[in-house]
């Protein structure tokens, strides 16, 4: 079994997020970077499948040079080796770029699962995952909060509205992963010192086969416009409940009409 | 004027309210067209056209419902190869975005997600970053394709009547690679939808119990016909279901209430509900984070407030 998890390097969530005022790009200096928390998940997924039987997970990731730290990272939660796609041509590449880069990288590598966490805290667009499998033309077997694999095919939970579907395909596949789908290990002092020594190609655009002018932001699907800081919202009324606090939110209840 | 395609979401014929906002909302660039998959169809006709669809396009079989995603995307490709629309308006909903994604790589087109508002020569409005920031965005190459958030802008009865065209749906080889072989559905509360509901009562950690829920959160949400909504600590403790996870990795809900009872406000709460209208907390520590967010709050313990105000509120109906 030959798995791909793909992560994004994405600012801490914790901290707090900015656009640079020159591009209208995300600022990836005003904020530590890290794994992105989702994928955490995704790498957890592919670790006990092949923990269950046998095979090889490799990290795949897109993003500028410092990228590579976080692949480095997740390999570190036991993963063998990693590729890392960075050129400088990338910089500004929107949602259709990204999953071309992807798909290019992915092609003719043989892999049996190619796995994503379900969205990007910082993009949070939830669609990667849906447009490479649409680029290498795999069956989508996306939100997933289970995931079977037995033999050449695949089951999973995919969490809907009302509760889940149970989907089936044949492999390969492209799969993204839940938050509810297990608890993502921390690395081990073996994994981190093996990581260091992991196998890892970082490849430019020409290395995967890709024109430097179908990517990037001068030639991105979408483009932002403008963009502003909300205007803080004015401080409300915060009381302390003495016996009367009921009394206090029915009163603003009434005065804004709510009941 | 050119068509705007609107996806419409709906469950066997029950639209879903957002798709009845899209309407309005295409009727802003363009002249609105639905489009229906799936079973139901009759059932939905009328109202669509109430809510300013000019034309139905309906693609129906088996198809929707065996596959995922795929074949609703096939119809939504064709039409636009063939009716070369100004736009297309999907639900903002996790089935929505995989659509959109799909059809811009489909049509080669940008896509944007999650969307508040979209100018007659499509410039969409999106708050990023928990809504921090307020972002206009166009798509520059094809047709633009855009999701857009529930409760964005308000349904628009024009009392007009929309004609049906029936749209031939193949099972495309794509569309064949994954089958549905089993649906399972929670049971349904009889409470409005939660990314539908104008208004959202939430319970966190400091609810303490399922217990806590049915007796506490419930009956405040009853009584002011709200839909429940959930924080993570709650899902995760099991004691409420998953579906009603508000946050970062649950629903994003924008009501113009939101009352948050025992919720500390993490940054991933807030990112599902940093954008409600107007926001009331509960909160015993007067330190908790989500106070910041707080049109009105009130520092003390949710199992003694809550309750009388269920009950204040019942006394005035
Ligand atoms: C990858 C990832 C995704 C996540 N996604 C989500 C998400 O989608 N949604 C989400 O909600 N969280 C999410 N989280 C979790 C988030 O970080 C917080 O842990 C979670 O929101 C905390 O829930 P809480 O506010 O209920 O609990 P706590 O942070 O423990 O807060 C409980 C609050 O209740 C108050 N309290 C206790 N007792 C009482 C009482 N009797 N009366 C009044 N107040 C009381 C306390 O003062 C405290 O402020 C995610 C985390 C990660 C890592
Ligand atoms: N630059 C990237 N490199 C590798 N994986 C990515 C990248 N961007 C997005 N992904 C993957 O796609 C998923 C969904 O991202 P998004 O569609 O941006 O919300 C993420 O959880 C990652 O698994």
């Amino acid at each position: 079994m030959k798995i791909c998890v793909c992560v994004k390097q994405v600012p801490d969530s914790w901290a707090e997020k900015k656009l640079t005022a020159s591009d209208s790009t995300l600022d990836r200096a005003a904020a530590d970077r890290v794994v992105n928390e989702l994928d955490e998940y995704a790498v957890e997924e592919a670790l006990r499948i092949v923990e269950a039987g046998e095979g090889e997970v490799t990290i795949l990731s897109m993003g500028p040079d410092e990228a590579a730290d976080s692949v480095r990272k997740a390999i570190s939660m036991g993963a063998h080796a990693g590729i890392h796609i960075s050129d400088p041509a990338l910089h500004g590449s929107d949602a259709l770029a990204t999953s071309l880069v992807l798909a290019k990288a992915l092609e003719g590598r043989g892999f049996d699962l190619i796995m994503f966490g379900s969205e990007s805290t910082d993009a949070r667009m939830s669609v990667v995952p849906a447009m490479v499998s649409a680029r290498l033309g795999l069956p989508q077997m996306t939100f997933a909060n289970k995931v079977v694999v037995s033999g050449s095919n695949l089951t999973i939970h995919r969490v809907t509205d009302y509760g889940y579907d149970e989907v089936q395909s044949s492999l390969p596949a492209v799969v993204s992963v839940v938050e509810k789908t297990n608890e993502p290990r921390y690395p081990s002092f073996k994994n981190i010192m093996a990581a260091k020594k992991a196998p890892m190609e970082t490849l430019s655009l020409a290395d995967i086969g890709l024109d430097a002018a179908t990517v990037g932001l001068a030639n991105a699907w979408s483009e932002v416009k403008d963009f502003a800081e909300r205007p803080a919202k004015a401080k409300g009324t915060v009381i302390t409940d003495e016996g009367n606090g009921a009394e206090k939110i029915e009163e603003f209840l009434v005065t804004q009409k709510f009941i | 004027m050119s068509e705007v395609l609107v996806l419409i979401e709906h469950s066997e014929g029950n639209i879903k309210k957002v798709s009845l906002e899209l309407l309005a909302m295409a009727a802003g660039i363009g002249e609105p067209s639905a489009v229906f998959v799936g079973p139901g169809a009759d059932a939905a006709l009328a109202t669509l056209g109430d809510h300013g669809a000019k034309t139905v396009y309906v693609a129906d079989g088996q198809a929707f419902l065996d596959h995922v995603v795929v074949p609703t995307v096939d119809v939504l490709a064709k039409l636009v190869a063939e009716k070369s629309p100004a736009a297309v308006l999907i639900p903002s909903s996790a089935d929505g975005k995989e659509i959109a994604g799909r059809l811009a790589v489909a049509i080669d087109s940008g896509v944007i997600t999650d969307a508040v508002a979209i100018s007659a020569d499509v410039v969409a409005t999106q708050n990023v970053f928990g809504g921090a920031t307020i972002v206009h965005s166009k798509v520059s190459k094809g047709t633009p394709v855009i999701t857009v958030r529930t409760n964005s802008i308000a349904p628009v009865q024009s009392g007009g009547s929309a004609t049906r065209v029936d749209v031939a749906a193949e099972v495309s080889a794509a569309a064949g690679a994954t089958k549905v072989v089993n649906r399972v559905s929670v049971q349904k509360s009889g409470r409005p939808d939660l990314s539908e509901a104008a208004i959202v009562v939430s319970g966190g950690r400091g609810v303490g119990s399922d217990e806590g829920f049915a007796s506490v959160i419930e009956p405040l949400a009853d009584s002011l016909g709200a839909a429940v909504g959930a924080s993570r600590a709650a899902t995760d403790a099991g004691w409420y279901p998953h579906q009603f996870q508000v946050g970062q990795t649950g629903k994003t809900v924008s009501p113009q209430l939101y009352v948050a009872n025992g919720i500390s406000g993490a940054i991933q709460h807030r990112a599902g509900m940093q954008t409600s209208k107007t926001v009331v907390v509960v909160n015993k520590d007067a330190d908790a984070p989500i106070f910041d967010l707080a049109d009105f709050g009130v520092v003390g313990d949710l199992h003694s407030v809550v309750p009388d105000l269920t009950a204040r509120v019942n006394a005035r109906k």
